[in-house]
């Protein structure tokens, strides 16, 4: 195999010359009205023509963000500000990983273990379960701790320590760029569940990644047989490393710490397990002093991803306001958006097909009139659930203990909200300045001090 | 007569051989694609580490919290502190209780949790970081007493075996709900996300006003 490389090397290189000849004879006839607004083509590389790169001009990605939990772990972030249509590319798809390492994991070593409460304890390698009938799903992820308050407040602590590197990171991706949506592909872990026989009285699952803290997460086993799949594809290809390679769990509509990674071993068993990922952490504590736990799927929400913090408005005139909503029951079945400060909505158009559990893409005409005003969007799902305001989730967290809501409600829930990795899903507002300046006008509005 | 006889017991020896082999191929792979195939007892046994509360995968061995000091102070206190007091952003281990239904909850990763068993768990299968796994099951029972201790849960000289482990009872053990938690989806609602969604809308017609707006100006 590696003989061939030079030799296929020197083919394309060749084989890329003549075709610069080729090519190059007309655009140089032509003279250089061409050449004067752009560089001259040139010969592709090897990379270009194998496994192709982007264009030079384009430069959006992944900003990494300290985040909440500082230098513990890596996290990069998908600029939800440059995003089109529905699908994330995998180079762009959101990592939070709680560890500093990246596996290095060989497929031909991979296995999985299918035990516990099964009739069948069974294990796979990797060339049996692409044997498999597989499915190719389109589902978005999204980081528990998405467009919390902790990491807004990791945001301003690094634009305040240093504002020279953080000068291109938005609000957009640095508080709510862990979410992404791919096409997966895999096996429906139902399937693989029936081979092994789940047994009477078999309630939940465990589930555990091959990664250096080989993280564990308890389910329930009827999420698990409804519509999980054990997938190997992202996207028409293996999965990145950092998104799980060459195996992981893809629990649709569920808090991103579920979908481990790295997926090695899966034990059936009748109760939770209560790891760390799912008590000390992934738990929200009320004001009550109580917290909500195994709290899984994520409700309606939706961002206009632009015009948003990341843009500039040239001047009045017209804008297609565009943005992101998504679920985790069910599909978007409405997106309304308001660009007059919440005074009167008017419907989105939706892109189709509108897949369940995923990103859907709405698009709204505007034409803008110059003034200040402020902009957002709202989501309802098929079953109703409409996206809430930051005040509404302020009051169902307070849970009646503050009949009258006021602003103070809303700091006081920001405080909890601190050390809470629940799924935020407010309403964002984005506030359009005069000046065509795009800025948030919905954190900024509360009292956070760094 | 003997020469048959002794090819016809090699011959169906032979066959009773393939047959089993067979056998054994078939009731190894899944049923439907027979595919994969039955793990070796030291296959599931390597995985089989997930410590749930009631402690039934625990290993033998023993350990308290003075033993524990010791294991901590080196491998541990560089970044959860001498005390158990954590380093940011390397989490607290010790405290908290009492302060979750006020203005400053302080949720440490250990006396906050409702059962013990997750401490053991979770150092055995990520700690200490960089070197993952090194510590033996004597070892992780008594780190696990020192941070019991810290934390006030047990005495100093208390030991933690498979048996003792599981039934602390820690001081959040109720602090969480649903208490057991959901395993099934709700006819109506589904999974309940339980207090981040607002109630279904019985008029689907938007409201007219943002209130969150008016509020942010």
């Amino acid at each position: 195999m590696n003989s061939n490389v030079p030799d296929r090397r020197g083919f394309l290189k060749k084989s890329a010359a003549l075709a610069g000849l080729a090519v190059g004879a007309i655009p140089f006839a032509k003279g250089t009205a061409h050449a004067a607004d752009n560089p001259l083509p040139d010969d592709p590389t090897i990379e270009d023509l194998s496994y192709g790169a982007r264009s030079r001009f384009e430069t959006t990605y992944r900003v990494h963000s300290v985040g909440a939990l500082n230098a513990n772990g890596l996290r990069n972030l998908t600029p939800l500000q440059d995003t089109m249509g529905v699908i994330t590319p995998a180079a762009l798809h959101f990592l939070v990983l709680r560890e500093q390492h990246l596996p290095n994991i060989d497929p031909r070593e991979h296995t999985l273990l299918i035990h516990g409460m099964v009739d069948r304890p069974l294990i796979f390698t990797m060339e049996e379960l692409k044997r498999f009938p597989s499915v190719s799903r389109i589902h978005f992820l999204e980081c528990t701790g998405n467009s919390g308050l902790m990491h807004y407040k990791s945001y301003l602590a690094d634009k305040k320590r240093s504002p020279d590197l953080t000068k291109e990171m938005h609000i957009i991706q640095a508080l709510h760029g862990r979410t992404s949506c791919s096409e997966w592909t895999g096996v429906p872990l139902s399937l693989l569940l029936q081979e092994a026989g789940v047994q009477k009285g078999a309630k939940w699952i465990v589930a555990e990644g091959n990664d250096s803290e080989h993280h564990a997460k308890s389910m329930p086993l009827e999420k698990c047989l409804d519509d999980v799949i054990v997938a190997y594809g992202q996207n028409g290809e293996a999965l990145r490393r950092e998104q799980g390679y060459p195996l992981r769990l893809i629990v649709p509509g569920w808090q991103g710490v579920n979908n481990v990674k790295y997926l090695r071993n899966i034990k059936v068993v009748d109760h939770p397990y209560y790891f760390q990922s799912e008590t000390s952490a992934y738990t929200n504590l009320r004001p009550d002093g109580k917290a909500t736990i195994y709290e899984s799927q994520v409700g309606p929400k939706s961002l206009i991803t632009f015009p948003c913090d990341a843009h500039h408005l040239k001047g009045p005139g017209y804008y297609q306001i565009t943005g992101l909503a998504w679920c985790g029951r069910g599909a978007i079945s409405r997106v309304e958006v308001s660009t007059d400060n919440g005074a009167t909505w008017k419907d989105a158009v939706l892109q189709t097909p509108v897949f369940n559990k995923a990103h859907t893409r709405f698009r709204f005409d505007w034409t803008w009139n110059g003034s200040e005003t402020v902009i957002m969007s709202r989501c309802t799902n098929e079953f109703g659930d409409i996206q809430p305001t930051m005040l509404e989730l302020a009051q169902l967290w307070g849970n009646n203990r503050e009949p009258h809501l006021s602003g103070d409600a809303v700091e006081r829930f920001w405080e909890g909200a601190n050390i809470s990795e629940f799924l935020n899903n407010p309403i964002q507002l984005w506030k359009v300045g005069q000046d065509g300046s795009v800025s948030d006008a919905l954190y900024s509005t509360f009292n956070v001090k760094v | 007569m003997r020469y048959t006889a002794l090819s016809t017991s090699k011959f169906s020896f032979r066959f009773s051989v393939i047959v089993l082999l067979a056998c054994g191929a078939a009731a190894g792979q899944s049923p439907t694609y027979k595919l994969g195939r039955t793990p070796t007892e030291a296959e599931v046994r390597a995985w089989d580490h997930a410590v749930g509360p009631d402690g039934k995968e625990l290993p033998a061995g023993s350990g308290s919290a003075v033993e524990g000091a010791k294991i901590y102070a080196t491998k541990c206190s560089f970044c959860h502190g001498k005390n158990a007091e954590g380093i940011f952003p390397f989490p607290r281990l010790a405290g908290g209780v009492g302060t979750y239904n006020t203005p400053n909850p302080i949720r440490s990763s250990a006396a906050y949790l409702p059962y013990a068993t997750t401490i053991w768990d979770f150092i055995n299968r990520a700690m200490p970081r960089e070197s993952e796994g090194t510590l033996t099951p004597d070892e992780i029972y008594a780190v696990t007493a020192f941070i019991l201790f810290k934390n006030g849960t047990i005495k100093e000289t208390d030991v933690l075996d498979k048996k003792s482990l599981p039934e602390i009872v820690m001081p959040n053990r109720f602090g969480f709900f649903p208490d057991p938690p959901q395993s099934a989806p709700d006819k109506e609602r589904g999974w309940l996300p339980y207090w981040n969604q607002v109630p279904i809308a019985k008029d689907s017609k938007p409201a007219a006003k943002n209130e969150q707006a008016s509020a942010a100006q």
